[in-house]
């Protein structure tokens, strides 16, 4: 691993994502991000990491388009994120998958249905994506789970319905917030290895994390966020 | 798709009910239908529409009774021959139907007989009394013809002219207090259908704003996955709709309930004579009446659905 650096040179013509000087207040109180400048390629794969209350939570909503800049570019797919109508917005997170360290799947709905979501709210017919998040659902472990409730799910049946959710609407990024973080050591490596297969088969990841041992199991780019401050190892 | 290295089952995860084939049954509803708030608000729209739907009918009942005894007292006016001499008021009697019955629209004549006018006079007087020595005016009884409108005011001219003992009573002032009383119901129906529909609206606004908040992990989520407003506001729609509509079917038909019951108290033997009804045996608002009532359902129903859209619409702006 070389020494960070704050790079501007990381910032490439077709990169996903492209985050210039970018800075973020709540209300009037100080700079929880200051001066982030990085981009993410399609076909990548990086950490996230960093301190608690450094500011990983925060980037991760500017990122999902929770949240908006107090100043700086953000560009996502091309687009200024700053001139985004919620239309737009909701177009835009189409093409991210999103994995809650809660999992935020609903509990009244069975766990296909979850899986299906995505699905849904495009408006589709549900026999026309059936096979879809059957054979999905079968790829992550849960094919005997589809009409079970989440409560009843552990909470690495739960972990990979909700990483089936992010990913059945085939995302060209996936954004995962301590996706390992409910789960022990050993289902954290099958997860880790999961979030590489997918990126293999050409999906951008960005996992935040702040497991040591886990980013050390896998070379790859590491973010780190310090002070509000963004590092990037390459 | 190949077989996910790490798809491994967890030994430790609960066993799965039993399952039979993928046989998909219909989709669950993204929001939750049975909420405590969604029980409270039928109760509410139930009551509302309930309330609002006694209102119209009985509206519509003194509407119609009022319209009723207007065209019966319309039907008929009255000559009075103040009392005399009975000689000369006899002559007078004579002259007056003469001249009635001589007059076009005037369909009968009818003099009323002394035992006819004592009769009328029983409530005030009593029986057993000798009108002889009273001085009570002799009532000639004109039914109007409904196929042509008497010169009410030529034959008024005409009776003064020849009679001056004579009067015409048409029973305008009667009519005119009639009308103005059924326009005043209308109107306080009117003014407290307003307030119902008020005070529906606030508490589909209220309710809406509880379960957008009490199901703002649904709201987030369906955001997160790509959804667009639009279609957030459809699903809350959804659900309100088949609130507003179980609420207004609960209320409209309990209003329709009570008049039914009400219509039918004299068959069961209460409300006394029918000619003269002692309680609310007129209440009735017949079939323009549940016709409304059926209308107030499919409004509230609708109103209620607007509503939770407009206020989710407003809602989500505050949600990103």
């Amino acid at each position: 691993m070389v020494g960070g650096r704050k790079t501007s040179d990381s910032l490439k013509v077709g990169a996903l994502v492209r985050f210039e000087n970018v800075g973020l207040r709540y209300g009037m109180g100080p700079e929880v991000l200051k001066d982030v400048t990085f981009g993410i390629e399609p076909n990548s794969f990086q950490f996230l990491t960093g301190p608690s209350g450094a500011g990983k939570t925060t980037l991760m909503r500017l990122l999902f388009l929770s949240l908006k800049p107090t100043r700086g570019l953000i560009t996502l797919f091309g687009r200024d994120v700053s001139s985004l109508d919620p239309d737009e917005v909701a177009v835009l997170r189409r093409r991210i998958g999103i994995v809650f360290q809660d999992f935020r799947l609903l509990d009244h709905l069975t766990t296909y249905e979850n899986v299906a979501l995505p699905l849904r709210v495009l408006g589709k017919e549900e026999t026309s994506y059936r096979a879809e998040v059957t054979e999905l659902m079968h790829w992550v472990g849960l094919g005997d789970r589809m009409n079970v409730l989440p409560p009843v799910l552990s909470g690495g049946e739960k972990q990979r319905a909700a990483i089936a959710r992010a990913l059945i609407g085939r995302p060209e990024f996936l954004l995962a917030d301590e996706p390992t973080g409910n789960v022990d050591p050993t289902l954290a490596r099958r997860l880790l290895r999961l979030f590489v297969e997918l990126n293999k088969s050409g999906t951008s990841v960005l996992l935040a994390t702040h497991d040591i041992a886990l980013m050390d199991q896998f070379d790859a780019r590491r973010l780190v966020i310090a002070d509000g401050r963004l590092y990037v190892y390459e | 798709m190949n077989s996910l290295p790490t798809a491994e089952k967890e030994a430790k995860a609960p066993p799965a009910p039993p399952r039979k084939k993928a046989s998909r049954k219909a989709q669950g509803s993204i929001v939750p239908r049975a909420t405590v708030a969604g029980r409270a608000l039928v109760a509410v729209v139930a009551i509302m529409t309930f309330l609002a739907s006694l209102t119209l009918g009985t509206v519509l009942a003194v509407r119609a009774t009022a319209d009723m005894w207007r065209s019966d007292v319309a039907r008929e006016v009255t000559i009075q021959i103040r009392a005399g001499d009975p000689a000369a008021v006899d002559a007078q009697v004579k002259a007056a139907t003469d001249i009635a019955q001589g007059t076009p629209g005037i369909a009968e004549v009818h003099v009323l007989s002394q035992d006819e006018t004592g009769r009328l006079l029983e409530p005030w007087l009593g029986t057993g009394l000798d009108f002889s020595d009273l001085p009570v005016p002799r009532i000639i009884v004109l039914r109007l013809d409904p196929s042509q409108t008497p010169d009410l005011a030529r034959l008024r001219r005409t009776l003064t002219d020849r009679i001056p003992t004579a009067s015409l009573d048409d029973h305008r002032s009667w009519s005119r207090r009639l009308g103005s009383m059924a326009e005043g119901v209308m109107a306080t129906g009117i003014g407290l259908l307003v307030l119902v529909a008020i005070a529906t609206v606030l508490s589909v606004v209220f309710a809406t704003r509880a379960a957008v908040a009490t199901n703002r992990t649904i709201v987030e989520v369906l955001h997160f996955v790509g959804a667009r407003d639009g279609f957030i506001a459809a699903q809350f729609q959804r659900h309100f709709l088949k609130i507003g509509a179980q609420g207004g079917l609960l209320g409209g038909l309990s209003a329709c309930a009570v008049f039914l019951a009400i219509a039918s108290l004299p068959r069961l033997g209460f409300g006394g004579d029918p000619e003269n009804p002692s309680i609310l045996t007129w209440l009735y608002p017949g079939l323009l009446g549940f016709a409304g009532i059926a209308v107030l359902v499919l409004l509230v129903a609708g109103v209620t659905a607007l509503t939770s859209r407009m206020t989710v619409y407003r809602t989500l702006r505050t949600i990103q």
